[in-house]
Parts: C-alpha cells; sequence; structure tokens
C-alpha cells in the first residue's frame, strides 16, 4: 500500500540531525496522504512529517502505530489518535486528474477538540511532489503556531571537496531548505565565497576568484547566465542585496582599506559609504533599506555598526566582548544576529536592537555565517565538528538545535532565500 | 573597465557551457593559475645589483612566508630582516611579486578578507619605504579560503595567519 521510499532524499549531500527539541513538543500525526493506489513517486506524509519535526516544535506519530489511515475529516475516529497522545493529525487524499496533474486535498483536525481547523486543495505534478508536502508542511504549521512556515524555502551554500592532486574543487550549491534536490550552480578550482539571495529569490551573487582575483558575480538560478559586476584591485566582496533588488552593498578596498559602496544595479554607479582607514566589512540592510548594519574594527577591534544612508550617522551596536562580527538582522528588524567571541570560543549569538537583550545561541565549535529564515524563526550557521565544516540550525529563541552533515567535503557559508511563494 | 564588454563575454562564455551542460556552470576554462602563473610575468631583472635574482625568491633560504599574530599585521622583526634582503634584490628590477594574504580560519570570512588583506599591504609597504616599486607589488588577500594547514590548533593557526611572497 506504501510507496517505496527509495527515491526520498536519495541525492540529497544533506542529512538531518535533531540534537535538541523544544521540551513539550506538541505531538502531531501525518496519515498517509495517498489515493489508496501507488500513484505518487513520493511519499508526502513522510516529508511533512520530517518538515514539522525540524521545526523542532513538533513530535511525529510513527506511521505503524497509528490505527487507521483517515483520508478525509469524515473518516477521522478521534479515539484512534487520542490513545496516541495525538493533539493533532493531518490527513489528505491525493487524485490523478485527466490532464496528468496531481490534486492534493488535505486538512487539519484537532483532536481534543474534535474540530477541523484546516481544509485545503493543491495541485501538483509529479516532478513537484516535495513543493506540495512543503505547502502542506507551510500550512500546518501555520495555522498551528501563528507563524508563516518556510519549508517550502530554499539554502545556498559553498561546498569545498578534495579533487585532483588533493586541490580542492570549490562549488556553490542550492538546495530544498530540508537539504533535498541539491543543484549545483557553479564549479571552481578558485575559492567561492559569501552567497546571498536576490530580494526575488531568483538570483544569487557570490565572490568568485576564478580570474585570479576576487570579484563579485550574479548568477540568474533558473538559466544560470551570470555577470561579472566589480573588476577592481584589492578586496570585491561581501555583497547584499537590497531589500527593493534596485542596490548592492558591498566591499572594495581599491583605494587601500576596505570601504563599504553602494552599487546601482540599473546605473552601474558605486557609491562610496564608509571613508576610515579601518576594516570596513560584511554591509546587511536594514529591512525598511535605509540603513546599513556592518562590521568595522575601528574602535580597536571588530564590532558592529549601524549607518543611516541618508544623513551619514553612525551608531556603535555591539560592546560586549572584543569581538563581534558579520551581522544579519531577522526580518523583524530588531533581532540582530552576529558571530560572537566569548572566552576565546566563537559561537552565534543574538542582540534585541530595542532592549539591548544579548544571548549566546549556539555551543558548537568555531560558529559563523548565521543566516536567519526569512520566517525569523530559525537561523542556519557554519560550525566545524572534527575537521569538517558543517552546516547547523538553532531556533531564534535556542530551544531547538539541529545539524546538517554531508556525506563529503566540506559545507561552509549558508544563505536562506526569501520567501518563494 | 567596461562592464558591458564583461556582461558579454560572460553571457557567451556561460551560454556556450549552458548549452553543454544543465543548468550549472563551470569556471574551469579560466581557472588555474591564470594571469599570474610562473614564467611570463617574471622581470629580467636587468637594472639590479647584477645578481641572478629570477623566478626564485627564495633564493639562498631567504624567507618567502611571513607570519603574523592573531587578528594583527604587524611583522615580526625576522619578517622585517628577510624583507631587507627582499628589497635589496628587488629594488630597480622589474620582477613582478604578488603578495598573498591569509588569516586562520578564526573569526568571519570576509573580515579574515580584509585581516589577509591589512598583512599583505604591511609586507608591501616595508617594502615599498625600502625602495622597491609599488609598481611591481600585487596584493591579494585570500583570507582563510586557502590555509597552509588543515587543523583546528594553535600550530596550524598560527601557520595560516600568513604572507606568501611569489
Amino acid at each position: 500500500m506504501f510507496l517505496s521510499l527509495t527515491v526520498l532524499s536519495a541525492r540529497a549531500e544533506l542529512t538531518i540531525e535533531i540534537t535538541h527539541g523544544v521540551d513539550n513538543p506538541t505531538v502531531i500525526a501525518v496519515s498517509p496522504i495517498e489515493s489508496g493506489q501507488r500513484i505518487l513517486p513520493e511519499d508526502i506524509s513522510q516529508i511533512v512529517s520530517a518538515d514539522l519535526e525540524r521545526s523542532g516544535l513538533f513530535q511525529a506519530i510513527d506511521r505503524s502505530n497509528m490505527l487507521s489511515f483517515p483520508r478525509t475529516s469524515g473518516e477521522v475516529y478521534y479515539r484512534d489518535w487520542r490513545v496516541l497522545g495525538a493533539q493533532y493529525l493531518v490527513y489528505g487524499n491525493a487524485e490523478r486528474q485527466q490532464d496528468g496533474r496531481i490534486k492534493v486535498t488535505f486538512g487539519l483536525n484537532e483532536i481534543l477538540g474534535e474540530k477541523a481547523v484546516l481544509s485545503q486543495v493543491v495541485y501538483g505534478t509529479d516532478g513537484n511532489i516535495r513543493d506540495i508536502a512543503h505547502y502542506i508542511s507551510d500550512k500546518v504549521y501555520e495555522a498551528i503556531t501563528g507563524i508563516r512556515g518556510a519549508f517550502s524555502t530554499r539554502i545556498a551554500y559553498v561546498t569545498a571537496t578534495p579533487g585532483r592532486n588533493n586541490q580542492l574543487v570549490y562549488r556553490l550549491m542550492v538546495a530544498d531548505a530540508d537539504g533535498a534536490r541539491e543543484r549545483m550552480m557553479l564549479e571552481s578550482r578558485e575559492p567561492l565565497m559569501s552567497p546571498t539571495w536576490s530580494p526575488d529569490g531568483k538570483e544569487l551573487a557570490y565572490v568568485s576568484f576564478e580570474t585570479g582575483r576576487p570579484a563579485v558575480f550574479r548568477q540568474r538560478l533558473n538559466d544560470a547566465t551570470r555577470e561579472q559586476l566589480t573588476n577592481f584591485k584589492g578586496l570585491n566582496g561581501a555583497p547584499a542585496w537590497s531589500p527593493d533588488g534596485r542596490k548592492m552593498a558591498l566591499v572594495l578596498s581599491k583605494d587601500g582599506n576596505p570601504e563599504i559602496y553602494v552599487l546601482d544595479m540599473a546605473t552601474r554607479q558605486f557609491t562610496r559609504i564608509t571613508n576610515h582607514f579601518a576594516i570596513d566589512t560584511e554591509p546587511n540592510w536594514t529591512p525598511d533599506g535605509k540603513a546599513l548594519i556592518f562590521t568595522s574594527d575601528r574602535g580597536g577591534s571588530p564590532q558592529i555598526y549601524k549607518m543611516v544612508l541618508a544623513t551619514g550617522a553612525m551608531e556603535r551596536v555591539t560592546f560586549r566582548g572584543s569581538y563581534n562580527a558579520r551581522p544579519r538582522l531577522a526580518p523583524d528588524g530588531r533581532t540582530l544576529v552576529l558571530v560572537h567571541r566569548d572566552g576565546g570560543q566563537f559561537h552565534i549569538a543574538s542582540q534585541d536592537l530595542i532592549s539591548g537583550d544579548f544571548r549566546i545561541l549556539t555551543s558548537t565549535f568555531l560558529d559563523e555565517s548565521p543566516t536567519v529564515a526569512p520566517n525569523g524563526a530559525m537561523l542556519l550557521y557554519a560550525t566545524k565538528r572534527g575537521s569538517k565544516n558543517l552546516l547547523a540550525a538553532v531556533s531564534i529563541d535556542a530551544g531547538v538545535k539541529f545539524l546538517l552533515p554531508s556525506r563529503e567535503g566540506d559545507v561552509r557559508e549558508p544563505a536562506w532565500s526569501p520567501f518563494l511563494n | 573597465m567596461n562592464l558591458q564588454n564583461l556582461k558579454a563575454v560572460f553571457l557567451i562564455t556561460v551560454m556556450s557551457i549552458f548549452l553543454a551542460a544543465c543548468s550549472s556552470t563551470s569556471t574551469e576554462d579560466s581557472a588555474g593559475d591564470s594571469a599570474y602563473g610562473d614564467g611570463s610575468a617574471v622581470g629580467t631583472g636587468t637594472a639590479g645589483d647584477g645578481s641572478a635574482y629570477g623566478e626564485d625568491l627564495g633564493a639562498g633560504g631567504v624567507d618567502t612566508v611571513f607570519y603574523f599574530e592573531f587578528d594583527k599585521a604587524i611583522l615580526r622583526p625576522e619578517a622585517r630582516a628577510a624583507l631587507d634582503i627582499h628589497a635589496q634584490r628587488l629594488r630597480g628590477t622589474s620582477r613582478q611579486v604578488r603578495l598573498e594574504g591569509h588569516a586562520d580560519e578564526r573569526g568571519t570570512r570576509e573580515y579574515n578578507m580584509a585581516l589577509g588583506e591589512r598583512r599583505a599591504n604591511a609586507v608591501k609597504e616595508y617594502l615599498v619605504i625600502q625602495g622597491v616599486s609599488s609598481d611591481n607589488l600585487e596584493v591579494i588577500s585570500y583570507g582563510e579560503e586557502r590555509p597552509a594547514q588543515l587543523g583546528s590548533d594553535e600550530q596550524s593557526w598560527s601557520m595560516n595567519r600568513r604572507v606568501e611572497m611569489k
């Protein structure tokens, strides 16, 4: 009756190990979403269960323990789920239509209150079963938590794998937020760095050393067309698209030392933003596009600063410890995440820009490159375990932690996409 | 620099690669050591002191790699001593020298790019003060992307905080 799972994630480089979840996760059951016949190439319910568990907020009931497999609200026999301790039940029915498309009708019921919470229809094809599954996960997550789901988003990252003569091969990769459907965007024998998404989610910008020097490139995801944006002497790095997509902040050292510039994407004019003999780097836009937050060692050690673009008004943001760098603002515009050195160890920390609350979120080794999910619930970062670089995730309240080890090579510099739908 | 031309070149390159290999791109053709390889960029040293100071910067056992403290770009005394010899040999020649700055893996990647550049610039400035033409010195930072030693310990880190003269 059930689908073979061999297709599922068979090509995914990244796997997931949940290391810490919330103390009292919501217990949810996802009844097999099928038509009764094997018409789907992948198992939607398994993908939905895995999505919800990965958020750390849910514990999914194993299918082998289920007493019945309802496909509609009318088929739900609540006692079957109460005895399993389920608080919520997801069910659904898949039908293949005349035109070959797949129609999935799904719903969410609350077990204790014995009521339907959500009922929806989604259409797809054999080629995007995972999109259907992530869509269902998004809707279920939002119905229960009140927070928009980010399961349909993607992540970009850089891998470094020893190739011929042990020389590293660098690859720019894009995958679903769960690590599945990994796709290579670029391969190079020279370093690739600092991938970042355009606000429409259709392009990446990054730094490539393929010319023998660092240069900033942009590349479309759908057809891989790319364009070199900078070719200056010295550093060309740390690209960050403005929220409206019309500008890009980046770092150039053509005038002698690293300064932050803003590139107008239409006119191709560069405007110098900072002017200081210290290192100024790692710019990041505030969600309103009016200010840049960046790293500078103008005070003697790397700290985070904020500059309002219209006035040039500058303000130091971090004061705790002697190393705070690579700031990223959460979508709320208020929660800053950064790399913080604490007693010689590098961890990801968050700072509330209004209350000033400062919190160390991670406890792994050599943590760097934090990137916040577009719903603000989780952040991905890079860490080191043994001699390997790998990705890890932590919820913004530090309650949920997991690792995403890869099968081979180093994985670094994750960048979480914006919402894509 | 002409961005439009560059754009055209890249579009053509990419389109041809794209036709051959689905939607990913390779920099294989332009990668490698490209313009900074061996022979071609090396000067002949005609105006110098006459010594055979061509390709081998390390001739006579002079250091060509200089090491630094964490988050610092200050030259150590032994580095200055070696650079004095390099400056003496390079003065008045047209030998092109590439100064590659590096950082250890601790801290953030783009900050380390800046730190690697600051270290390479410290070497460059020292050589320029000693009379070497700045036109012959190119600074490139690799940040923490090209470690000399793998390993997450003090010993490896100290070997990776460096500037390499090439």
